[in-house]
Order: C-alpha cells, then structure tokens, then sequence
C-alpha cells in the first residue's frame, strides 16, 4: 500500500523540481539574451574586418595589428595597415557608434513620448542637422566645421521646437502639443534644405550635399569618430543612468509626477541628450533613417519593454544592424550603395510587418 | 498622518473652478468624493496631488504646509492610484509594481533587491502574486487596477489618492476593489477616492464630502450628507434611502433610485 504512494510522491516532487528550473531558467532568459546581444557587435566586428573590397584573411589582419603594436614596418603589410587603419576600422567603429546612437535615441524618444511609433527625428533634430550640413558644404566649410554646423543647426531645431511647444501648450497636453510643433519645425528645415540645394553650384557642391543627405560612412576618418565620441558620450551615459525612470515616463506625466519624478525636468534632460547623441551621428554619417524606429521594436520582441535592458540591448543590437548593412552597402555591388537608401530599403518592409503583426496592441 | 485642506481655491490657468474648500484625513479614514459631472472634483484631486497648482489656501501635512515640498517628498507621502488604463507597452505585473519605488530611489539608481522585495509585498498584501509574471496590458480591467493599487502601496505612502477606483469594472470586481480599500484604511492609511455611486460611500467610507455646482461643498459623516434631499438636488433625481441588517447584524444603508417615480 505505501509504495505505490510513495511512487507518486516523488513523482511530483520530480514535478515541482522541473518547474522550478523551468522558472529559473524563465527567469535567467533576460540575462542569457543579453549575453548573447552583447556579444553580436563583436561577432559583426570580425566579420567587417576581414571582408571588403581589398579581402584580408584573419591571420593578414592579425599580422597587421602585431605590426602596428611593434611598429615593425615591413613594405608587404603597409597597403593592409592603410586600408584597415584609414579605411576600414573607422568605418567600423563610424557604424556602430551611429547605429547604437540612432537605436538608444529611438528607444528613448518613444518612452519619454509614450508612442512606440516614434524616431529621433520627431522633434527635428534630423531635418536640423541635415540642413546644418548641408549649410557647411554649401559655405565650403572644413569637415570639422560641416559636423559643428550640422550639430548646432539640430540642436537648434529641438530648442525652437521645444520652445514653441511650451508657449502654444501651456503644460496641456505636452506631449501632442511637442510632436506636433516638432513636424512643422522638421517640414521647415526640410525645406531650408532645399533651398540649400536649388542655390548650390550644381558641378561641385549640389552633388556632395545629395550624397551626404543620402547617408553613408564612406569618408569618415579616424578624426571624425574621436570628435563624434565626445557628443556621444556627453549624450548616452545619462540616458544609460536614467533609464530606470523612463519606465515610469512611459505611464505618462502625471503617474510619473505622482511617482515622484520632476518630470519638466526629467523632459528636457532626456531631450536634450537623446538630441545630442542624434545629431552627432547624423553631423557625420548624413541622414540614416529607420535605424531610430525600428530597432527599439526588435530589442522590444527579445527583451521586453523594460528599459533597464531595453536600452542596452537597443544600443548593442542597433550597433551590430548598421555594422552589417553598411557591410552589405559597400561590399555587396561593385558601387557603393547610399547607407540611408539601405536602411530604408529594409526599414519600410519590416515597419510594415509590424503594422500587420500589431504586436500586443502597440498601435 | 493627517491631511488637512483648508479653503483651498482650484482651477486650470486664471479659470477658478471651485474655491473655499476645507477638509481634513486622518490615518485609518476614508473619505468619499461624491458629486455629479463636472463640478470639479477632478481639479480639486489634481490640486491636491500637485498636478496643478493651488490658487489659494492651504494643503497641509500634519500641520506643515506642502507648497514647497519636492515631488519626491510628496510621494512618498501621498500614494496616487489613477483609473486603470493601457499603457503603451508591454510591461510585466512586476515590473509596473516595482515602479512604485521610484521615488525612494536616487537620481540614476534602478532598485535594489530590497525594492524587490517591498514590491512582492504589496503584491502579497492584495493577494494576487499570481498575476506576477503576466503582461500589464493583458490582464482584465479589475486586475489592472489591482494591479495599480499595488504600485501604490510598494510606494509606502500614509495617504492613498484614489480617482474612481471602481469605474469600469464589473459588480463583482468593484465590491473586491471596496473590500481592500476598506482593508487598507484598517492598516492606518488615510484614503481619498471619488466615486459616482453613493452605495460606494455607504460600504466604506467614514467621512463623505459632496461638491455641488455653484461650489456648494459639504463635509461629514455619511449619514449626515448623503441623504435623500442631498442626492436630489445634486443630481436631479428622486432617491430613496433604506436600511438593512446585513449577516453580523449591522446596519447597512443603500440608496435606490426611484425610476418613473
């Protein structure tokens, strides 16, 4: 009579034992994801090295970087030293740094304004930036002075938007008020833009402002990347520090007032850097579109909408995607497609998979 | 704890919608904000959790007046639990629970284990840890507000703010969410809800203050404000007010309105 009992019993514990390492592992699955995403930039990092126009084996780039550290210069080695040190490595650290600063700005954006279908450039500080460049190659400014114009000129253009959205709304409905104002302003620069155009010299600086408002990395230089850094920085760490509380911003403002946040100015901390690290990227890489929308959505589906990884896991996977696409952009045909026309290219589809897919009700 | 309002004067901009209002909350009362559409109630609550700001008058904390409190402080003396609504995301029961500890967090800190553990607290206390790990916009409308009354409590306020607690749930959901708020007073929290039902006032609370238009404000226990002639002239209909015993031999009130009579 026991034993059948007994049976039985350890049968269940063995239930209850499976279900709690089925528990554990659900919840260890977000620190396992995030090992995994963390290492995907690395992974794409090796992968662009070693492919391009000019192919370098891995012991070839090997070699060369025991060479550069020993500063053994040997005639073989120099022409891979120039393409992996003047060409492709700030390439590869350009599109990272521009894809993980467009993917943390668009998560960001869409907390703070409780929308899953916003981007970086709602409030205008793409159109600004872009005008800003296109203003510097127009004036024939060095490529320092386009990156200062076209960041200044963005900044300008979230602080007009931000500006007038605080006199016409009066703290009713803020954040409507703030998009709208952020459209009108984004139009406008768009067509400062092409003012821009229609008066440039059409042999000389009609085409290089075309191709930079196209997007692409294709001249960054090791100088550009270490100026980018400091924006980037300055932006990224308070955003990385602060994401805690825009969960609770994303409850909209009077939950987070009620919650405890100084939600004006938690706003305008959080606008401020998310524009700065926006437009830094786009002062040197021109306007790369997509990137902000969706791959704060991807991140969403791994990770979930906590912006305690959300954020991380946005910046590390954002970082890997442009990495890759701007692979595809300069090895992929035997001329160089424009990034932004890429990113597009693949942007506009899935954005329309996810309309389609209405995912948990985002929309 | 104590709140205290005196002749308080509420309003959007330069508009002043209701002016000359004093109560007051002590720990382990409930007080009922009755009142039809549209007399501002809302304002008065909005004012109160310093949404908006006060056009005169006091709010007071035990004596000590808030004006100058910072958002922080506040919240962690004043819980508020707004109507169950859809975020835009995704989030997990937890993760929305967890929330509540934002104002005793620093700046650029995430919570801690101990948060965590004050958060699965608040979720024990009502009862619902089964809801955890489910997804915040997935769950009924009942379970949501539960959910939000939780977020509340992980904020360890004394004073609880409640905008209609019970909109939008069914019979069986209000009279559970009316069942904890009555628990949560016993545990010396001082409530303020609105609700448009007065059998709501009746079930739980000790005090009733009623707006009426053209800022008529009455405070007081319930058998003294919500009585028949009151309901009328708030609401323009005719209501009757009958007593029953309930199991433990009780008295209870309710209210009927009295349709096509």
């Amino acid at each position: 009579m026991l034993k059948p009992l007994e049976l039985t019993d350890s049968s269940e514990n063995l239930k209850l034992k499976l279900k709690n390492q089925k528990k554990k592992f659900e919840q260890r699955k977000a620190t396992y994801f995030m090992v995994i995403i963390a290492a995907l930039p690395i992974l794409a990092i090796f992968i662009s090295l070693v492919i391009g126009r000019y192919s370098i084996s891995l012991p070839e780039f090997f070699n060369a970087i025991l060479s550069k550290v020993f500063e053994s210069n040997t005639a073989e080695s120099s022409t891979i030293e120039t393409v992996l040190f003047n060409v492709r490595i700030p390439r590869i650290l350009s599109s990272l740094m521009v894809g993980a600063a467009l993917s943390v700005a668009g998560a960001t954006y869409q907390g703070l304004f409780k929308n899953p279908m916003v981007s970086p450039d709602i409030l205008g500080a793409s159109a600004g930036a872009g005008f800003g460049a296109a203003f510097g190659i127009l004036l024939s400014f060095g490529a320092f002075g386009i990156q200062i114009s076209a960041f200044l000129f963005g900044l300008a253009a979230v602080t007009v938007t931000y500006l007038i959205s605080v006199i016409i709304g009066r703290g009713n409905n803020a954040t409507l008020v703030l998009v709208l104002t952020g459209m009108v302003i984004s139009a406008l620069f768009s067509s400062f833009i092409s003012i821009t155009k229609y008066v440039a010299d059409p042999y000389e600086k009609l085409p290089a402002i075309t191709f930079y408002l196209m997007g692409g990395l294709s001249s960054v230089t090791m100088k550009d990347i270490k100026i980018l850094l400091i924006p980037l920085s300055i932006g990224a760490i308070p955003l990385i520090l602060l994401r805690w509380k825009l969960n609770v911003l994303s409850f909209g403002d009077e939950e987070s007032k009620s919650l405890g946040i100084d939600t004006s100015k938690l706003r305008v901390i959080i606008i401020l850097c998310s524009t700065l690290i926006t437009a830094g990227a786009v002062s040197i890489s021109g306007m790369i579109g997509w990137i902000g929308l969706i791959i704060p959505h991807i991140a969403r589906m791994v990770v979930g909408p906590n912006f305690k990884v959300l954020l991380p896991a946005s910046l590390f996977i954002g970082s890997t995607f442009l990495l890759l696409v701007d692979d595809i952009a300069r090895c992929a045909f035997s001329m160089e497609i424009p990034l932004g026309i890429l990113t597009s290219l693949i942007g506009a589809p899935f954005f329309i998979y996810l309309l389609i897919k209405g995912r948990r009700g985002w929309i | 704890m104590r709140l205290e309002v005196k002749n308080a004067m509420c309003g959007y901009g330069t508009r002043i919608v209701v002016k000359d209002i004093s109560m007051n909350v002590s720990s382990g009362e409930i007080l009922c904000l009755l009142g039809p559409n549209g007399v501002g109630k809302t304002t008065f609550f909005k004012t109160i959790l310093g949404f908006l700001k006060l056009k005169g008058g006091e709010i007071l904390l035990d004596g000590e007046n808030i004006h100058n409190w910072s958002r922080k402080q506040l919240a962690k003396t004043i819980g508020y639990v707004p109507q169950a609504h859809t975020p835009p995301f995704p989030f997990k029961v937890f993760d929305v629970v967890l929330m509540g500890r934002t104002a005793h967090l620093s700046m650029f800190a995430s919570p801690t284990k101990e948060d965590v553990n004050i958060a699965e607290e608040a979720i024990n206390t009502l009862k619902m840890s089964y809801l955890k790990d489910k997804i915040y916009t997935e769950i009924s409308g009942g379970e949501r507000q539960m959910v939000l009354i939780a977020r509340a409590l992980a904020q360890q306020p004394k004073i609880l703010i409640m905008d209609e607690p019970t909109s939008n749930l069914d019979f069986g959901n209000q009279i559970r969410v009316l069942e904890q708020i009555n628990r949560l007073s016993e545990k010396g929290l001082a409530v303020v809800m609105t609700s448009h039902f007065p059998n709501h006032a009746f079930l739980c609370s000790t005090k009733v203050a009623f707006m009426q238009k053209n800022n008529i404000f009455t405070v007081g226990n319930v058998d003294e404000v919500v009585t028949e002639d009151m309901l009328k002239e708030a609401y323009g209909i005719n209501v009757k007010i009958i007593t029953t015993l309930n199991s433990n031999g009780e008295q209870m009130k309710a209210c009927i309105p009295m349709i096509n009579g």
